[in-house]
């Protein structure tokens, strides 16, 4: 039975090996030179593990008695997450390089958060969900303050690590209340207890508490006072990544406790989760309005459009999932690229992050200011760019579920983010002159923004065929 | 009143009272020495419950480490706690009314407990019967919850990984020891002798 189970989680287990033996041989060998070596290899797994589960895979099965799900679901989960953080580490080796903050624990602690995500993304009982979740929270922890000597990266990573602290206390309290009702920490166990029109207000309090644990994660207002500041504090490279799998995680274990551990109280938790995307989605379209810092607008822009994840889980049905599994693919992808150009973005060598400095970008590199306005515009939701084909999905699940307030509102909060991505297009392309950046070169960071502005382009025939695998994942998740 | 009950009693008083005395103390060591009477009364209850592995684990781990290195802690930071807890005070009416509500709203949902009708079943049903409670929970652990168990070992791992990152220094002015260097040196050219004549420097 045991052998059985090992060769289900048997891609956790290899990264979780490689890790730990990789830690080791760094230690004993170069140190922090073998650390630009150490992110390719890393990288490089990610990518192999991603084909490897996407290829592979089939049906769904179960480890460990339940504790451990291996389904569509989980597979288009952790083909993303695994993806996205194999860009986003080969991105950030420049960046981290020429900065002195490339160490060795780096690509190694991202691997290690990359097993807590996969765990996430298959948990099937409450306590493989929270050391998931722990695992992954607490990598994410430290390389927010890997840069040590400055004391916003150190703020950042402290502010994270106490509000983390907060919204898991939160969780595990939910999470109490939720085994006290049903006497089991499985996920098919509670779904079995839960079901019915009568249901205690022990049981909704368990309910109410871990959703709000899950909207820290996924930085869903009025739980993302965070976000801001972190992405501001930690390093750029670190911002992106924040930005990309552990949101993809976040969202992933949301909808999977949302529909295989409460899915019989969809009722319930259908409100919650409407008023944390409809909060969301204004809060972020409004409030990056005043901001002059691209990392701080990237911050409120992934709260809104964890808010357009949120209303696809909101509507409570497969195609509600299969919209916010679509939605989230787009929206690593438009992240990516976008990180790809901040990252580019310096002037004597020294990182810039104030959209001022973006003033008439377009006639001294005339690509990226193109490639960047292509993202831009496919973020703000204009068709017809990818962008908009992931808000049409989320707007269509929410007003087929009978949400239509839900989708009106999306759309007049979409308008509303809509102008300050288009106040950086203005900049770049009628801007006031002024003293411009240099530098940012890098090939890499290039290939990373044009391919992505390509698939905003490309996609639309047909999302690179997406919703078919992501329809699948829905239907093994909600049934 | 059996003798079960009144060690309940005895116990649960003493641990309620030391956890009261942990946080109103003014001197943080003494909070400290009250937090150890709060932790050997809590493994008395456990022992009345028939769990004397978790009350052994409880006196080894927290008394013998935790409470120790809290301690240490405690008595070599220089931290002013009298300013901490002026600063604390300017929040407590706001920090009390949340409590108040919290509470509140912790009373209804207990007040209308009720639980499903197989939680009791389902709850034993992961115990193994017939054995003493040490071996039960190695089963469980070792077993059941292997996965669990073997992702707590890697979260300790990255918070290990995060301690050394986040502190650890090299630095490049330290003299360190060589011990080969020690051993292999000659005395003949370990000191040298200069004559030096009166009046002059070297």
């Amino acid at each position: 039975m045991l052998q059985a189970d090992l060769t289900i989680i048997l891609p956790e287990i290899i990264l979780s090996i490689y890790a730990m033996l990789a830690l080791v041989a760094a230690v004993y060998t170069g140190k922090d030179k073998a650390a630009p070596m150490l992110v390719w290899i890393t990288s490089a797994l990610f990518v192999v593990l991603a084909v490897w589960i996407g290829m592979n895979g089939e049906g769904s099965t179960e480890a460990f008695g339940g504790m451990f799900i291996e389904d569509a679901f989980s597979r288009f989960g952790k083909v993303t997450i695994l993806l996205s953080a194999a860009a986003v580490l080969v991105m950030s080796q420049d960046y981290m390089h020429r900065r002195g903050l490339l160490r060795f624990e780096y690509p190694l602690l991202v691997a290690l958060a990359v097993v807590g995500m996969m765990v996430m993304v298959s948990s099937g009982d409450l306590m493989t969900l929270y050391m998931g979740l722990e695992l992954q929270s607490l990598s994410l922890y430290v390389i927010a303050s890997l840069r040590r000597e400055s004391a916003k990266s150190t703020e950042a990573g402290l502010k994270y690590f106490v509000l983390g602290a907060l919204s898991s206390g939160l969780l595990l309290y939910g999470a109490s209340l939720v085994y006290g009702f049903s006497g089991t920490t499985l996920f098919a166990g509670i779904i079995e207890a839960a079901q019915g029109d009568y249901l205690p207000l022990g049981m909704l309090f368990g309910l109410v508490f871990m959703a709000s644990g899950f909207a820290f994660k996924v930085s869903a207002v009025p739980f993302h006072m965070w976000t801001p500041d972190v992405y501001e504090g930690a390093p750029t490279p670190i911002t992106a990544f924040f930005a990309t799998a552990p949101k993809v995680a976040a969202m992933g274990l949301f909808a999977r406790v949302m529909h295989d551990a409460f899915g019989g109280m969809v009722g319930d938790w259908q409100q919650i989760v409407a008023l944390l995307a409809v909060l969301s989605m204004f809060l972020g379209a409004i409030a990056a309005i005043g901001q002059r810092d691209i990392k701080r607008l990237m911050a409120y822009s992934s709260i809104a459009h964890m808010g357009y994840a949120l209303m696809g889980l909101a509507a409570g049905t497969a195609f509600g999932v299969q919209a916010m599994l679509v939605y989230m693919a787009i929206y690593v992808t438009m992240n990516i690229g976008t990180f790809a150009f901040i990252l580019s973005m310096e002037k004597d060598g020294q990182p810039v992050t104030s959209i001022d400095s973006l003033n008439l970008l377009a006639r001294a590199e005339p690509g990226k200011a193109l490639a960047m306005l292509v993202l831009l515009f496919s973020l703000a939701g204009v068709p017809p760019l990818v962008g908009f084909f992931g808000k049409f999905y989320v707007l269509r699940a929410a007003y087929d579920a009978g949400l239509v307030w839900l989708a009106v509102a999306g759309v007049v909060a979409s308008v509303i983010g809509a102008f300050y991505y288009l106040r950086i297009v203005y900049f770049m392309y009628f801007g006031e002159e002024s003293e411009g950046l240099d530098g940012g070169k890098s090939a890499m960071l290039s290939g990373f923004l044009m391919a992505s502005a390509a698939i905003m382009l490309i996609g639309i025939v047909n999302l690179f065929g997406i919703e078919t695998p992501a329809a699948m994942a829905a239907a093994q998740l909600v049934n | 009143m059996t003798i079960a009950a009144l060690a309940f009693y005895l116990f649960a008083i003493t641990t309620i009272a030391g956890g009261l005395f942990t946080v109103i103390s003014r001197n943080p060591v003494h909070s400290v020495l009250w937090l150890i009477l709060a932790f050997l009364s809590s493994a008395g209850l456990f022992v009345l419950l028939g769990a004397e592995f978790v009350a052994m684990l409880l006196i080894i781990v927290y008394v013998g480490a935790v409470a120790v290195l809290f301690l240490f802690v405690v008595m070599m930071l220089d931290v002013d706690f009298a300013e901490l807890k002026a600063e604390m005070a300017k929040y407590m009416p706001l920090a009390l009314l949340i409590g108040v509500i919290l509470l509140m709203q912790l009373g209804m949902a207990f007040g209308a407990w009720t639980e499903a009708d197989q939680a009791q079943a389902l709850r034993g049903a992961v115990t193994p019967t017939e054995t003493h409670n040490t071996a039960a929970l190695g089963a469980l652990i070792y077993d059941r919850y292997f996965l669990i168990f073997q992702l707590a070992g890697l979260i300790l791992l990255v918070a290990m990984i995060g301690a050394i990152v986040l502190t650890l220094r090299h630095r490049q002015d330290v003299k360190r020891q060589d011990i080969f260097e020690q051993l292999y040196r000659d005395p003949a050219k370990a000191m040298e002798l200069k004559d030096v004549k009166p009046g002059q420097g070297l």
